[in-house]
């Protein structure tokens, strides 16, 4: 009988960040890469203190959370999928380990910020 | 007898033989930037926790025009990512039936669309205009 | 309309008696407005090398034997036409992703045992005398699966699918379409046997979704719809596993 892949886990988690970084991404990168460095529409979009506020409410975290730790997991799973595929073979899976072990640590870290702001 | 030699051809630049695969291959590429922005935003994050003055410093690092680049690329990407996922979420979604009649795929990308729309529109109102 | 027009075809070409490797030969084609590709072929084959060796059967896109790559598309010569490539060139070429065998035919043996492997028929819960009558459903239940089983197996899809190139490992497109036809046929109780295939490596987890094997299908099948679909299924069948009642599978 073929072994049963353990890849659903990661598809799971790659295909939640899909959902979420298609829908709020662009809009958030005008918001913090754009016009909040540009000044538009005035200096204190992302002010500290709107910012912490923000981080520090449930509804503000849990978006935060959401949206860093699954866009990791969306993008490294992608990324190693790539890899494979433009003929990367050595060391696979030391890439492997890297790119997951990437997003896992990014998710670990982002919860454990958010934790000590609320 | 005729000899058997299969040939198996190589495999090697294989995304440059067609354009769809070009396409795909930029697809795949927009996962750089989604993984980049988020880790700039983790590292945002950071700063909020270390304190005002961090937290100020990485504004004012995005200010510089590499910065503002990088933005406006990962904004492109995130906009190819958007479309290309709406395009074929239908064909891993389970098929949806209104009565007797199957949903056409046409009709959830629009649906896409338009929440997405109303998510972007949202984000940008809450944030800018408040 | 009259042949006046020439139109130039590339053929790779390769006998493994001789050539250690595959070369393009080039011939100069005569065509008419309804000459398709095949009939291209047919022209070299009887009047200008009879060595050239390539598949066809029922000239009319129903037995899927003619599926050649033209200029770099996988597709079936005997619905493709000269004239839509003139003045421009041919290029005509095996299947891309598949062994040589020789000339413009490939070995097919790979994806026979795949298809075979689904099991590729109805498993009824009870089998039935032919007396006895037919297994019946209505037409909704036949929606829920009639796309799929539109496939003649011509392995354009394969030629498509760069995953497969990459590791021919992967059971392809028209295997898991068909598979997906019979889980989601009504009469079919086959699912369990069927599962552990789709959910392996070599299953619907080595698809990326390029997404061009349904964009290249004559049929209209959109194996790539098929593949995803089983993503979830095997997604839920992973994590719900346990949860199922016991007695389900087996
Ligand atoms: S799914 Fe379509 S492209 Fe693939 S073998 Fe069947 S008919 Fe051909
Ligand atoms: S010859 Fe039968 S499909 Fe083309």
């Amino acid at each position: 009988m073929p072994k049963r892949s353990n890849e659903p886990v990661f598809w799971a988690l790659f295909g939640a960040g899909g959902v979420v970084a298609a829908f709020v991404l662009p809009a958030l990168i005008v918001v913090t890469g754009l016009a909040a460095p540009l000044g538009l529409p005035s200096p204190g979009v992302l002010s500290y203190e709107r910012v912490s506020a923000f981080a520090a409410s449930l509804p503000g975290a849990a978006f935060l959370f959401v949206v860093i730790s699954l866009s990791l997991w969306h993008g490294f799973h992608r990324i190693y999928h790539s890899l494979h595929e433009l003929g990367v073979h050595r060391g696979l899976s030391v890439v492997r380990v890297l790119c997951y072990g990437t997003a896992l640590a990014g998710t670990a870290l982002t919860a454990y910020l958010l934790v000590t702001a609320i | 007898m005729a000899v058997r030699r299969p040939y198996v051809r190589p495999m090697a630049g294989w995304w440059r033989r067609n354009p769809f695969y070009i396409f795909y291959m930029l697809r795949e590429a927009t996962s750089v930037f989604v993984a980049l922005y988020a880790l700039q935003l983790l590292y945002g994050l950071y700063t909020l926790a270390v304190g005002e003055a961090a937290f100020d410093a990485w504004l004012v690092s995005l200010r510089h025009p590499l910065f503002l680049v990088f933005h406006g690329v990962a904004l492109a990407a995130a906009l190819l990512h958007a479309f290309t996922w709406f395009n074929v979420a239908p064909k891993a979604m389970p098929v949806l039936y209104l009565g007797s009649h199957r949903v056409a795929d046409r009709t959830l990308v629009w649906a896409q669309y338009l929440i997405f729309a109303v998510i972007s529109v949202a984000i940008l109102g809450v944030v800018l205009g408040g | 309309m009259a042949t006046h027009d020439e139109i130039e075809i590339e053929v790779l070409r390769y006998h493994p008696e001789t050539d250690s490797e595959p070369s393009y030969r080039t011939y100069r084609v005569p065509f008419a407005h309804e000459t398709s590709v095949l009939q291209g072929l047919q022209y070299i084959k009887d009047r200008l090398d009879g060595s050239l060796t390539f598949r066809w059967s029922c000239r009319m896109a129903i037995c899927g034997s003619c599926g050649m790559m033209i200029n770099g598309v996988p597709n079936l010569t005997c619905s493709a036409f000269l004239r839509e490539y003139h003045p421009g060139k041919l290029r005509i070429e095996p299947l891309a992703h598949l062994p040589i065998e020789r000339d413009l035919a490939v070995d097919q043996t790979d994806f026979l045992e795949k298809l075979a492997s689904i099991q590729p028929y109805i498993i009824p819960a009870e089998s039935k005398a032919v007396d006895e009558g037919p297994f019946t459903q209505t037409p909704a239940q036949r929606e829920r699966f009639y796309q799929y089983s539109e496939c003649i197996n011509c392995l354009l899809c394969y030629a498509a699918c760069p995953q497969y190139g990459l590791d021919s490992g992967f059971l392809g497109p028209a295997a898991l379409a068909l598979l997906h036809r019979y889980n989601s046929d009504s009469r079919d109780v086959g699912k369990a046997d069927r599962m552990p295939i789709v959910n392996a490596q070599e299953g619907v987890w080595a698809c990326t979704l390029v997404g061009y094997c349904s964009e290249v299908c004559p049929k209209g099948v959109d194996p790539a719809s098929a593949v995803n679909r089983n993503k979830v299924i095997s997604t839920l069948d992973y994590f719900f596993r346990f949860m199922a009642p016991r007695g389900a599978s087996e």
